[in-house]
Formats: structure tokens, C-alpha cells, sequence
């Protein structure tokens, strides 16, 4: 080959190796059938490697459920902190990356349905598809619908409560057993846990990150409040009712010095302290308890849980949540149908997947806490999910007794939820790190940017 | 950006292009073939300006001026930019930029100059000094945040720099849970951070003003600081104001601070910089559209101090 052909040659051959490396770094979905007449889906949220059993689990119920559906290809997608982080979801979302059947939080159905990317459901969800559909709460059915239309299945739900550390409520002469049922027992509480010293927050509350807003949420909800109007149209925490929340909170932090000297806490930080025994109470899920021990190194038998407080007694409401799972619009029937028999198969039988309790029991995950949620009070799945559940117990349910005995009732999240927390974060961190924190101001500051985040959006 | 030539290196005598006249069409393939191998690797540098750079910023602009629901784009004009000047945290976010832009020219400025003029007046362990200096540029700025954020800015007295303070009998602060203190905490931290390549840039500088301007200087009886006035400065002009519109530059575009060390928008809002309302708005809102017009609102306002960078170098010409 002559000099000239040889650098055509090699330019050729280094323009072709650049477009073939951009083609390689687009992702484009599966078109779902194969030659052999296979239905392909891809799935996210398969558990991260550092997460041995519950990847070991989902393999198996990914083998499993190929065994039984051999028509069936699973393939299981995992980016890291995916399930749990705002920003790489709507990152996904926005880039059109999301897998064939994919996560979301019962807050994002707004944003999902604004991507275009979600389809609708509806027609093919029923009791042929998912056997145990007609147990599922309809409450939850509703959260993922809009304009009549299902655009998810529900595969976890919560409510909050008062989370405690038995140990340190032993240390301090509070009964472990009767955990505080009103905002003034919880501070008074709070006062002798932090009165323990080495740095011990007697009650801890996230105020950075959205994490701030969504327990602003929580704590006006067991006020009785509610963050919008009814129709949706207005901000309503501007009141009594939020000003008792941050009063509250204000008092505990300046007034008693009993939250400790850490603010602008978010998720981990807040845990990370709870898992090293620094934290007396906070309000959070069941399932923090597992990530205080799975993820922060925490014990089990130092955690148990409460009814959320009210202010004069029970609370008047609990904040709910949860998540499921979307189908991306452009699937196949055969494709929308398979991912739904996965979702029955992983997220909603007794006894199979999530629900594998003699599986879970050795391992280093709790069975027995309260939740997911997701059968209807007096259903058949909901009587096996139970049954199973105390049978397989590793955790003492005991010390949940408290909160399964007396239930409140759930509210669920704002619409537009992410972006009204971010906004509630200020007024969180106000009263949290400034002693002369303008109470008044910090909601009226508030319930301006939120009132214009609704109009924008109209 | 601008290219220089060097003065005195350019051949008038040389003929204005080394290829002889020829037919045009054969000099077309010529040149062509001669340089395919040069435009073969130009390829790769352009497709990927255009595909990272290029391409996201013109689709950030048309954003701006659209709106998506229920997956529809429609074009909505100003509105997004309207919606966006309404925003309160809009002025929060830029009031604290620029804060800190000023707090980080006045700090940040002028720190990393006098450690460099410092650097070059010692005869020995000059090397040490500024593998020291730059240590800090080699740490991710990720953990070097974190260490600032549970180390030296723990509000409690086992912080650090509250350790400090107290052990001098000084009142000791909350750092990034103070409001009034989230600003200067986040200079401090991000002078440590970057303070390293500025030293050496000054460094390079300063060893090229000519010995003999500070032994004049000297037998005229200038001190230190007259000689730093009179010599050093004006010899280094050039290369301060250049580092001082890359500064400004870099400091508009305060983004990772505020998001480790704040957890976000901080106390009360405190650590809200204009590229962290960017994030909040695109990740946090549903607000792609809304971040895009930000950004392009940064982008015109950054634009204008590069205008006068290009301008500073060209004049360099």
C-alpha cells in the first residue's frame, strides 16, 4: 500500500472507529421480540453489588421466573443509586434512558407523565396479569393513576412514625416500651435523652437536601395541616398549624438544646448519627430501621417505633408514601404483559420476591417490621402476607406494637413534591440553625415561592 | 481563543504560502490528500466539541424558550425567563454569587499572589514549599470538601477550626450552619482547594521579571513592599488581571461547595449560588425548561467577562 492509501486508509479506518464508538454510546431500547419468539424487557433497581443477598435474591427470582416463563428474557439493570436519588432519575428521564419497565417514587408520577415517557396501563392490568390486583389497597391503585388512566403498580408502600433508641431511652429513665404520643412528650423526652451528653441529640430532623420539606410535610400532617389547598391551587402551611411545627422545633434545638449541635442533616447524615447511637428519636418509616443496620451499621434490637405524636394526643394524620414501577410508552403488548407478570411474581405474591420471607430470615434483613403496605386491610394476600411475616420474624415485633396498635391515618404527598420540599428546606434550616429565626417570616417567605411554583405551572 | 505569535520569529523574506501556483482543482486534491490524515484527527476533536459542547448548549438555548408537558414541546417565547426573574431565589442566588466572587477576589485573589511572592523570596527548600502549596490542587475537590465540611467546620468545639478559636480564647462559630458564616466558610475552603495552580502561575510569572529592576530598586532604597508596588506588580500586571476574569469566571460558576458543604442551599438559603438554582430547578423541580433559561441567563453574564478576558489577551498580541 502506497503512503498516500495508507493514510486514506487510516483516516477511513479513524473516522468509521469514531462513529461506530458514538453509535456504541447511544442507548436504544430493546425492541423487545427475538427470532425465537422471546419477549425481552429490561428492568431497573436490581440491587447494587455491594448488596450481596439482595442481589443473590433477585438473581434467583430473575432465574426463577425465566424457569417458569420461558418465553421470557429478564434483563436486569443496576446504575448505582439510582432508586434512591432524585437527581439521577430525572437525569434519566430526560435522556430517554429509562429501561422498559422502571422505578419511580409515588411523587414522580407528575413528573413522568410530563416526560411523555409513561404509558398507559390500564387496559392490561388486571387479575390474569397480576393474580393478587384486586388485594392491592386502592388507595395506592390511585396514586399512580391520573385522568382515570394507571401508568404504575404500586410495589412499596410506608407510613411514618416515631422512630426511637431503646438503649438511650433506658439511659435516660424513659420507659422503652411507651414511647412519647404528643409533640410535648417528645420534647420532653428529647430533653433527658440529650441530657445524656457526648453529643446526643435527644431528637434529630433533616432540614437540607428536600429532606427538610418532606419532614415539614410529615410534622404539619400529624397537626392536622395539610401543605396545599385542596384544589391544589395554594399554599397552605401559613398558619397555626406550620407555625406550631417549627415552634416546636425551635423550641426543642434553642429553647432545650436537645437536638444537637449538627444541622442541615439530610437523609444519611441524619441516619449515619442514628446508626452510631447519637440520635434519640426521629420520625421516619419502618424501614429505616433496616437501613440504620444494612447501610449505617446500626443494631436491630436498639430500634423500635411508635404512632406519629399529635400535638395534644393522637396525631390527626401520618405521612404516606411509597414507590412502583412505570412501563415506557412504545412497548409491545407481549412486552407491557411479561413486565406485569415479573412485577406479580417479585413485588406481589405472598410468599414469593419481596414477600420470600424464609429466604430473608438469615439473612441480615429484618422480617417483621410493618410494611410495604400494599394489601388492602381484610384480603386474602393481605391475611397470607401477615401469616408468613410472623412466622418468619427476625426482628422483635414487639418493638413495633406500638405503631402497628395504633394507627393514624395516611395522607399522601403534595403534588409537586420535590419542588415544594426544596422550598420547605429553608424554613427548616431556619429554625434549626438560627436561634433569632423568624418564624413568620420564614413561612410567609415560603408560601410565596411555593404559590408561585403553582401559578407557573398553570 | 487568540493566537500568538512571538515577535521576531516570522520571515518576511519567506513567500506568502510554501506551495507553488498549479492548477486549482489539482491543488484542492492536493491539499486534501496531503492533510487527510491532520483533518482525519481533527475530526475527533470537532465531533466531540460538537456532541459535548456544542450541541447541549444550542439545545440548552432552544429549551429556554420552550416548555414540555404530557410530553408535548410547545414554544412558550420569554416565558420561561419571565417565570425564572419572578423566581425570589433567582435574586437570592445571584446576591450570593456575587458575594462570594467579591469574598474569593478579595481572598482568593490576593492570597495565592502573596504566597507565590513569599515563595519566590526563599533561597532554600524551594521545592518542598511548592509541592506543599500544591498538595491540596491534587485532592478530589469532593473529599477535600468533606474534610472541610466534618473536620474543620464541625460547629461543635471538637471542629477544627472552632478548636482553634477557642484554644486562643476567640468566640468560635457555627461555620456553614450560620448563615452570615456560609460564604466566607465556602472561600476559605475553596481558596485551600485551588489556591495551588494560581501560586504557580504567579511564580512563572514573577521569575521572568528581570533580577536587575529589583537590584535598582534596592540600591535606590525601596523596601520590600515598594519593590512589590513598584516592581512586581506592575511587571505582573498582565497575568492579574487575566487571573482576575478567570477567577471571576470560575467563582460565577460556584457549584460544588454549596452542594457538599451546605447540603444545597444551606442555612436559610445562605449557600443558594445561581449554578446550584440550575440544579435544583432541572433535578429537584420538573423544571428543565425553566434550568435552561438560567443558564442561558449565566451564560450571557459570564459571556460579558469573557469578552473582556479575549480583549485583555488579544491586547496581548
Amino acid at each position: 500500500m502506497s503512503v498516500p492509501q495508507y493514510r486514506k486508509a487510516a483516516a477511513l479506518a479513524l473516522v468509521a472507529g469514531l462513529g461506530l464508538s458514538l453509535t456504541a454510546c447511544s442507548t436504544k431500547s430493546d425492541d423487545g421480540g427475538s427470532a425465537d419468539g422471546k419477549v425481552t424487557i429490561t428492568i431497573d433497581c436490581q440491587p447494587v453489588g455491594a448488596q450481596k443477598e439482595l442481589l443473590q435474591n433477585w438473581n434467583d427470582d430473575v432465574a426463577e421466573f425465566q424457569r417458569q416463563n420461558p418465553d421470557i428474557i429478564i434483563k436486569s439493570v443496576s446504575v448505582g443509586e439510582q432508586c434512591n436519588n432524585p437527581p439521577d432519575f430525572t437525569a434519566r428521564l430526560a435522556g430517554g434512558t429509562m429501561t422498559d419497565v422502571f422505578y419511580g417514587y409515588m411523587t414522580d408520577l407528575q413528573q413522568v407523565l410530563d416526560s411523555g415517557q409513561a404509558m398507559d396501563i390500564t387496559e392490561y392490568v388486571n387479575t390474569e396479569t397480576i393474580p393478587t390486583w384486586d388485594s392491592v389497597d386502592p388507595a395506592l391503585k390511585e396514586v399512580f393513576s391520573d385522568g382515570g388512566k394507571l401508568y404504575a403498580i404500586p410495589v412499596k408502600n410506608y407510613s411514618m412514625g416515631l422512630v426511637y433508641n431503646k438503649v438511650l431511652f433506658q439511659r435516660a429513665g424513659l420507659d422503652p416500651n411507651n414511647p412519647p404520643k404528643t409533640w410535648p412528650e417528645v420534647r420532653e423526652a428529647a430533653k433527658k435523652i440529650a441530657a445524656l451528653g457526648d453529643g446526643i441529640a435527644g431528637y434529630a430532623e433533616y432540614s437540607a437536601g428536600n429532606t427538610g420539606g418532606w419532614h415539614f410535610t410529615a410534622l404539619l400532617y400529624s397537626q392536622g395541616g395539610q401543605i396545599l389547598t385542596p384544589d391544589g391551587t395554594k399554599a397552605d402551611f401559613n398558619n397555626p398549624l406550620g407555625r406550631q411545627v417549627l415552634q416546636n422545633l425551635k423550641d426543642m434545638r434553642y429553647g432545650d438544646n436537645s437536638m444537637g449541635s449538627r444541622q442541615l442533616l439530610q437523609w444519611g447524615d441524619l441516619l449515619t448519627n442514628a446508626a452510631a447511637g447519637k440520635v434519640g428519636m426521629f420520625i421516619g418509616a419502618p424501614d429505616t430501621t433496616q437501613a440504620i443496620v444494612s447501610q449505617f451499621q446500626g443494631r436491630f434490637q436498639d430500634w423500635a417505633m411508635g404512632p406519629m405524636p399529635g400535638q395534644d394526643g393522637p396525631a390527626k394524620a401520618t405521612l404516606g408514601g411509597g414507590e412502583g414501577y412505570f412501563f415506557k410508552k412504545g412497548l409491545t403488548p407481549e412486552q407491557v404483559r411479561a413486565g406485569l407478570k415479573w412485577i406479580a411474581f417479585q413485588k406481589l405474591t405472598p410468599g414469593k420476591g419481596q414477600f420470600d420471607y424464609v429466604r430473608a430470615k438469615p439473612q441480615n434483613y429484618p422480617v417483621g417490621l410493618p410494611q410495604p403496605l400494599l394489601f388492602a386491610n381484610g384480603t386474602e394476600a393481605q391475611k397470607q402476607e401477615l401469616e408468613l411475616r410472623k412466622a418468619n420474624a427476625n426482628v422483635d415485633t414487639a418493638n413495633f406494637a406500638a405503631f402497628e396498635a395504633n394507627p393514624v391515618p395516611i395522607k399522601g404527598e403534595p403534588r409537586n413534591a420535590q419542588a415544594i420540599y426544596a422550598i420547605l428546606d429553608a424554613a427548616m434550616s431556619g429554625v434549626l440553625t438560627n436561634p433569632n429565626a423568624d418564624i413568620d417570616a420564614l413561612l410567609k417567605t415560603a408560601e410565596d415561592k411555593v404559590n408561585q411554583l403553582l401559578a407557573a405551572e398553570r | 481563543m487568540a493566537i500568538t505569535t512571538v515577535p521576531g520569529t516570522t520571515r518576511p523574506d519567506r513567500p506568502a504560502s510554501p506551495i507553488p501556483a498549479r492548477p486549482r482543482r489539482r491543488s484542492l486534491r492536493r491539499a486534501l490528500v496531503d492533510n487527510l490524515t491532520g483533518h482525519a484527527f481533527l475530526i475527533g476533536a470537532v465531533l466531540c466539541f460538537a456532541v459535548f459542547s456544542w450541541y447541549p448548549m444550542i439545545r440548552g438555548i432552544v429549551m429556554s424558550f420552550q416548555r414540555t408537558r404530557r410530553g408535548e414541546t410547545t414554544w412558550v417565547g420569554w416565558d420561561n425567563y419571565a417565570r425564572i426573574l419572578d423566581d425570589p431565589s433567582f435574586w437570592t442566588a445571584w446576591k450570593n454569587t456575587i458575594y462570594f466572587t467579591v469574598l474569593a477576589l478579595v481572598l482568593g485573589y490576593a492570597v495565592p499572589f502573596l504566597v507565590a511572592i513569599l515563595l519566590n523570596e526563599f533561597r532554600h527548600f524551594r521545592g518542598y514549599l511548592r509541592i506543599l502549596v500544591y498538595l491540596p490542587v491534587m485532592l478530589p475537590p469532593a473529599s477535600a470538601l468533606f474534610l472541610f465540611k466534618y473536620y474543620a467546620y464541625d460547629p461543635s468545639e471538637a471542629g477544627l477550626f472552632n478548636a482553634i478559636l477557642a484554644a486562643l480564647h476567640l468566640p468560635t462559630s457555627e461555620w456553614m450552619q450560620s448563615p452570615e458564616m456560609t460564604m466566607p466558610a465556602m472561600v476559605i475552603a475553596s481558596t485551600w482547594m485551588n489556591m495551588g495552580s494560581a501560586v504557580l502561575i504567579y511564580l512563572a510569572a514573577l521569575q521572568n521579571i528581570p533580577g536587575e529592576l529589583y537590584e535598582a530598586a534596592e540600591l535606590d532604597g525601596a523596601g520590600i513592599w515598594r519593590r512589590i508596588l513598584t516592581v512586581t506588580i506592575p511587571q505582573t500586571r498582565l497575568i492579574l488581571l487575566l487571573m482576575a476574569m478567570m477567577q471571576i469566571v470560575a467563582t460565577m460558576q460556584l457549584f460544588i461547595e454549596p452542594l457538599i458543604l451546605a447540603n444545597g442551599a444551606g442555612a436559610e438559603d445562605s449557600a443558594t449560588s445561581v449554578a446550584y438554582l440550575i440544579y435544583q430547578h432541572g433535578f429537584f423541580q420538573n423544571d428543565l425548561n425553566g434550568a435552561a433559561a438560567l443558564g442561558v441567563i449565566m451564560l450571557v453574564v459570564l459571556a460579558g467577562f469573557s469578552a473582556v478576558y479575549a480583549r485583555l489577551t488579544s491586547r496581548q498580541d
